[in-house]
């Protein structure tokens, strides 16, 4: 559906793309005093996707929130899109959905249709993820906004953190990357519907399967894939962990289109943050083409889960993925600590 | 030579504002912005149609000259 006001023209950046630089952000919490609570098993001292509380000897209570203006026109697209990447948190941590609230930001120039239809895309999606939404805050404010508080759950010996990567590991990433510089590109209308609707499709694509999947083997630790792209995602898992992440740049799956955009200029500002935050722990094997590399810098919204197996196990989770996410690859391994956190090749 | 003023837009509008005003294949152009990250994809853009780019920068806003 189409409004008559267009949603991405409200907003002054697009989805994940928006997000506070990993750099600024470790700055800004420099020497913020925090404090802890011996039930808390993943709290503000780990640059971790979401928060983990420990209720009894069974059950966790896992905790998020995410939101950002506009990525799409369409606000029930919008609503989904910024649904799975919300509920993408627990689903990284190993969890399972089960209540959220509404986050939004209205701005005046929105009708009550398409405040509606953003609304009712975040409820279908959670739902989809066999959650609820149980009500939220709405305020007024210059750039929409949409996102949600969501809850969940997960056994507390079973949470999966991304700081526990281990040497011998295999790395699998479970959706193709590129969605960032392809958004960039269709604001210049270089991208076709097909292409269009091949990445809306896969932003509204709860983590959902990926995470059950991942489930059934012994995975070390997982992230999902989002602002800080595929670089600053495997630089804080490889930094938390205390190793280095080699990733074989051939095996990432990436939208082949990114490429020729990002060619001819078309790369969000978030990749060039994302390259200035992991510039020092990157090293490089081979030549590695400017496009690709922007590919590898590029925020995702809603963008998939990066597991860090065990090799032995690798290849059997990825044929069982394969089966339901064919984009799903083993892109990289971890291994002992040496200079770089991450080694490109 | 064409001159375009693209301070207080972020990416991608000088990229648009550019690949607009090159639809008129003149020898030269010059625009104007004010991040990093609009000198680089517009840079990218220009050459990637064939221009040279050349750069200079006074406090924070980068004038960028592209020719062929």
């Amino acid at each position: 559906m189409e409004t008559e006001v267009k949603l991405t023209k409200l907003a002054g950046c697009a989805g994940c793309g928006a997000k506070v630089g990993a750099g600024t952000l470790v700055h800004m919490l420099e020497g913020f005093r925090t404090h802890t609570d011996p039930k808390l098993i993943v709290g503000y001292d780990k640059s971790d996707d979401a928060s983990v509380y420990a209720i009894d000897s069974e059950t966790a209570l896992v905790q998020t929130t995410d939101f950002f203006p506009p990525i799409v026109d369409d606000p029930f697209l919008y609503g989904q899109i910024a649904a799975a990447n919300a509920l993408s948190d627990i689903y990284a941590m190993g969890g399972t959905p089960k209540l959220a609230l509404n986050i939004m930001c209205i701005s005046e120039t929105m009708d009550q249709k398409t405040v509606q239809e953003i609304l009712r895309g975040g409820y279908e999606k959670v739902y989809e993820a066999g959650a609820i939404i149980t009500g939220g805050h709405t305020i007024h404010g210059a750039e929409p906004l949409y996102g949600l508080a969501a809850s969940g759950f997960v056994h507390p010996k079973k949470v999966l953190t991304n700081c526990n990567a281990r040497p011998g590991d295999a790395l699998i990433l479970t959706k193709p990357l590129g969605v960032g510089i392809i958004t960039i590109a269709a604001k210049a209308d270089l991208a076709d519907k097909a292409l269009l609707d091949r990445i809306y499709r896969q932003m509204t694509t709860l983590n959902k399967t990926a995470s059950d999947i991942m489930l059934r083997y012994h995975v070390h630790s997982c992230t999902d894939v989002t602002g800080f792209a595929l670089m600053g995602h495997c630089f804080e898992m490889a930094q938390g962990s205390g190793c280095t992440i080699r990733i074989q740049t051939k095996c990432v799956p990436f939208h082949t289109e990114a490429w020729d955009f990002a060619d001819m200029g078309f790369v969000p500002a978030g990749a060039y943050r994302n390259r200035e935050y992991t510039k020092d722990g990157i090293s490089f094997e081979n030549d590695i083409s400017r496009p690709m590399q922007d590919i590898l810098y590029d925020p995702q919204t809603s963008g998939g889960l990066l597991i860090s197996l065990p090799e032995e196990e690798a290849s059997q989770c990825l044929r069982e993925l394969q089966k339901q996410i064919p984009e799903a690859s083993i892109i990289g391994s971890v291994e002992e600590y040496r200079e770089s956190r991450i080694i490109l090749e | 030579m064409k001159i375009l003023d693209a301070r207080g837009l972020s990416c991608p509008e000088p990229v648009i504002l550019l690949r607009k005003a090159m639809s008129s294949m003149e020898p030269s152009y010059q625009i104007i912005v004010d991040n990093h990250a609009s000198k680089e994809n517009t840079t990218r853009y220009a050459e990637h149609q064939g221009y040279q780019t050349s750069v200079s920068e006074k406090d924070g806003e980068y004038t960028l000259t592209f020719t062929r």
